[in-house]
């Protein structure tokens, strides 16, 4: 792989899905944590954030410096808003709204995301 | 024995009598105190707060008792009527009659009623005293939703509408002059303060002149000229005050023109054994409203009484003032109005904000000669210092008006940077010397204490902030922090929250979270609770790991590109070529780059995610274990070669270096943390350059604290001296623990060190001397850790639920195929950042 695939990310909205994707059993992702799921070539962070009783999707791809490590970030809430620390340098992004919260890079994209009879499904516009 | 008659129990009478005791032999000295009100000295300048409560009791400056108990002969209700200047005595109104020594004479202003025809009508008030609002009061119950008018619009003026407006009224504050408060602010700020005052709803009514005061027998309305007037059912009155010099005047002492006890600068009037002061005493001509003239005032009779002849009036007196009226800042200091031809003036102005600051520079630009504060006058205090101490300014002054808001963040320096002798509180001429000597030798650690102590910020109040960056800055230079709160989600220190985790025995985040804390968490306390955690329970990384840096939750280095980095642990560096050659097999292996750490182990880089725990079972068969590189916890013991074969070794550097790194090994702490062991004075292992280091000099090993390298290289400092290995490790392990137990998040020993009370001397007192009586506890603490490490790799690879988390993908066995390398000097690389 040679150029990085920062334009294959884009926020889906949910009455934009044309496909829930169904991604893996619920099991698979830590309480209060994430995991990384694969859709044809994106790479999606899933979190299970237990304590808000909600599950959020993100791009695993950090915007910052383009590695796919956002999965592997310790979620938290700022004034109730929901988000993700990524690991390499602590660079906050809203698991709402995508935006980045402590400085002003690119904002993440985010997907809809649905659980049903156990598992965890994501939707996408294709 | 002397008697000195004190007339007037006012704020400055009050004043004097406070200082007098304070200062005076009370076997030599009797106090005789007059006050023509009911009520004991209470606080005229917070006045209108009597109206958040109604409680006159708050406002009172020391209560009755305190009278008593120093004891002054107070008389309350009792008017002086006569001065016998012969016989040195006074009369009062109920024919009491008393001797004096020395008579001071505090007997204050009163409110300045303009000879308007009608302001005898009912209805129509002055504001001055507590039974002047009580009455006030009384009346505006019965024409409640009605309108009331302020007569002035200066200072009391604006407070007196606040307190109508509280009363149910509706405000309409009516001025002489063109614009409010015209003694303390220019035309704009006037105006800026105007249009907000009116968006609360106060009426202003500019250059009108009342001609006379409407209504058959109380008031109905003002008539200010032909076809002008203003219906109100009540007036007050707040038009200035006037000198309460009718005694001065019947005892025939010298008045001023307008009024006022003509006193020198040592508060004599043209009777020497007759001072006066406060607002009744006229000096270089003028009257002085404000609190802090006035307990200056107080000051020098005081002394003059007790014979410091060389204690006199300042020759300038200082008007600064700064209020909150109604809600809204307003200040102004030195000059605030000033001619053109003295400095140049600096101006913001944002009506929008209702903000308006005028700072007043000399010519050259070196100093500060003024200036005015509307809507926001946090710098007031700062700006107030920089005038008088004359302190250099910034280069563009401009900064320290518009620069505060733009960035947040202030332009000037911190209260620490003021001199010494610097007054603070003007009120009380407390000088942040004498506030931070309070803090620092008297161990006052609060406002309250340090306002006990000092009495600073116990006038006006203006000084506070100040007054509490001063004791916050001072704490801090005695490594008393000021509690420093983890996060939004816990209101604790990083040493209270181990405490309440220790105290409750509570061994999960959440459990926590719901107990002590708030919200969901985040990504600082959740490391930091969970070092905690760890500290406390000896609880690896594995149990809780989404608390976790992404480090600890996946025991290794994340690296630029996503991949990772293994660093098994190599105890005093020693390593066989057995474990070498097995090493090295893995790598290559695996592909990873290898290289030789700073803490004398290796490093091997760019393992994928799901390679770790595959990489990690075979370095456990051939005998390694983690080295907790990831964690912030001990990393490594670097040794020289020591007496085993260096020809100037003093003893086993080596052998101790690996004793004391597997007594370590697997602690987590604030911060990471290493040691070094030199085997003489050459110190080739750089001890000295670690958190803690054991250097063997003649008769045994000397112990060193707090040293590190990094971005602020430090030197560690002698903890004891030539004592044997056990002592020496002994007193390492109370250190850690101690260290640990009571250190910031991701604060080094040698910060922690820093901010230590008392620094090395009260640390060998601790681990030492004992001087806590903690150390029978930190020996259990450090030994229980020591006992209950368990290698949380090997924990990870035999444990089929936490290997499953080394995936990239939970729903595909494929890898990350973002990870590119290139190559490096016949090893590889992780592909440049785009």
């Amino acid at each position: 792989m040679t150029t990085l695939p920062i334009n294959m990310y884009e926020t889906v909205s949910e009455d934009a899905v044309k496909v829930w994707f169904k991604a893996a059993s619920v099991s698979k992702f830590p309480k209060n944590g994430g995991a990384c799921i694969k859709y044809k070539n994106l790479q999606i962070a899933i979190f299970n954030f237990t304590r808000e009783g909600n599950w959020y999707a993100c791009q695993n791809l950090c915007p910052h410096k383009m590695e796919m490590v956002l999965s592997r970030g310790m979620i938290g809430e700022e004034n109730m808003e929901a988000k993700v620390a990524c690991p390499l340098h602590k660079n906050n992004f809203s698991l709402k709204t995508g935006k980045h919260l402590n400085g002003d890079l690119d904002s993440i994209a985010t997907y809809p995301i649905k659980i049903e009879d156990g598992f965890v499904y994501v939707g996408f516009s294709d | 024995m002397k008697t000195i008659v004190v007339v007037g129990n006012g704020m400055v009478g009050y004043k004097f009598c406070e200082k007098f005791i304070a200062q005076a032999d009370h076997t030599k000295y009797k106090l005789i105190v007059f006050g023509e009100e009911p009520r004991v000295a209470y606080d005229r300048v917070h006045l209108s707060e009597f109206f958040e409560d109604g409680d006159a009791e708050r406002l009172s400056l020391a209560p009755r008792s305190w009278y008593e108990e120093n004891k002054i002969d107070l008389y309350t209700n009792e008017r002086v009527s006569e001065i016998h200047r012969a016989s040195k005595t006074i009369t009062t109104s109920n024919n009491l009659s008393f001797h004096y020594d020395h008579l001071v004479l505090a007997t204050g202003s009163a409110p300045f009623v303009p000879p308007i025809t009608g302001v005898e009508k009912k209805g129509v008030f002055v504001y001055r005293t507590i039974e002047d609002l009580e009455e006030t009061l009384a009346y505006a119950e019965t024409v409640k939703g009605g309108r009331a008018a302020i007569l002035g619009g200066g200072l009391l003026g604006l407070e007196a509408a606040k307190a109508v407006m509280d009363m149910g009224l509706e405000p309409h504050v009516v001025e002489f002059a063109p614009k409010l408060m015209p003694r303390q602010l220019d035309s704009r700020s006037s105006k800026v303060l105007q249009v907000k005052l009116e968006s609360m709803g106060i009426n202003i009514h500019l250059s009108k002149a009342t001609n006379q005061i409407l209504g058959n027998g109380k008031i109905t309305g003002m008539e200010f000229g032909e076809d002008d007037t203003l219906d109100v059912d009540m007036l007050v009155i707040s038009a200035g005050i006037r000198p309460r010099d009718e005694l001065g005047k019947s005892a025939g002492l010298e008045l001023g023109t307008r009024g006022g006890i003509v006193v020198n600068n040592k508060m004599e009037t043209s009777d020497p054994d007759i001072l006066a002061i406060g607002e009744v005493a006229l000096y270089n001509q003028m009257i002085y409203g404000l609190v802090a003239p006035g307990y200056e005032m107080a000051q020098v009779a005081v002394d003059q009484i007790l014979g410091k002849e060389e204690v006199v009036m300042a020759e300038e007196i200082d008007m600064s003032t700064k209020l909150k009226l109604i809600g809204v800042d307003v200040a102004s200091f030195g000059i605030p109005f000033m001619p053109a031809d003295k400095g140049h003036s600096i101006i913001f102005e944002n009506k929008t904000e209702s903000l308006y600051k005028r700072i007043n520079v000399s010519h050259d630009g070196k100093k500060l000669l003024g200036g005015i504060l509307v809507g926001d006058a946090d710098d007031y205090n700062m700006l107030l210092q920089m005038y008088q101490n004359e302190m250099p300014l910034p280069e563009q002054p401009e900064a320290l008006i518009i620069g505060s808001r733009g960035e947040g963040g202030s332009s000037f320096g911190s209260a620490m940077d003021l001199p010494d002798t610097a007054v603070v509180c003007s009120c009380e001429a407390v000088t942040k010397g004498a506030i931070c000597c309070s803090v620092l030798e008297d161990g006052n650690e609060n406002l309250k204490a340090v306002a006990k102590a000092t009495k600073a910020a116990t006038g006006c109040g203006g000084c506070k902030p100040m007054v509490s960056d001063l004791i916050t800055e001072s704490l801090k230079t005695l490594g008393k922090t000021v509690k420093v709160q983890i996060c939004e989600h816990f209101e604790y220190s990083r040493q209270e929250l181990f405490d309440l985790v220790k105290l409750r025995n509570i061994k999960d985040y959440d459990e926590l979270l719901d107990t002590v804390g708030k919200g969901h968490g985040c990504e600082v306390c959740k490391p930091a609770v969970a070092a905690i955690f760890a500290s406390i329970y000896n609880e690896t990384a594995n149990k809780q790991e989404t608390i976790q840096d992404s480090n600890d939750r996946f025991l290794a280095n994340i690296q630029r590109n996503g991949t990772y980095s293994i660093v098994p642990r190599v105890a005093g560096g020693e390593i066989t070529p057995k474990q070498l050659m097995a090493m090295g097999r893995i790598a290559q292996k695996y592909d990873l780059y290898t290289k030789i750490t700073g803490g004398q182990r290796i490093d091997m880089f760019g393992a994928k995610l799901h390679e770790l725990p595959l990489i990690w079972e075979e370095l456990i068969n051939e005998g390694f274990e983690t080295g907790q590189a990831y964690g912030k916890s001990l990393r490594t013991v670097k040794s020289c070669v020591g007496s085993t074969w260096c020809r100037y070794g003093m003893d086993e550097s080596v052998s101790f270096a690996i004793e004391i790194e597997n007594r370590y090994k697997g602690i987590r702490s604030p911060h990471k943390f290493k040691g070094g062991v030199s085997g003489c004075i050459r110190e080739c292992a750089e001890a000295r350059g670690k958190d803690f280091g054991f250097i063997a000099v003649e008769g045994g090993w000397n112990v060193y604290v707090g040293g590190n390298g990094g971005a602020n290289p430090k030197h560690a400092i002698l903890l004891a001296e030539k004592v044997d290995k056990e002592t020496a490790i002994t007193y390492v392990d109370r250190f850690i623990m101690f260290y640990i137990k009571t250190a910031l998040p991701l604060q080094r020993t040698a910060a922690w060190l820093d901010k230590l009370e008392g620094g090395i001397t009260y640390l060998q007192n601790v681990v030492i001397n004992d001087s806590l009586g903690i150390v029978e506890e930190l020996d259990q603490e450090m030994q229980a850790l020591v006992d209950s490490y368990k290698c949380e790799w090997k924990e990870a690879v035999e444990t089929p639920e936490i290997r499953e988390r080394y995936t990239h993908f939970v729903n595909s066995e494929a890898t990350d195929d973002n990870i590119e390398f290139v190559a490096l000097r016949e090893q590889k690389m992780p592909k440049e950042w785009v």
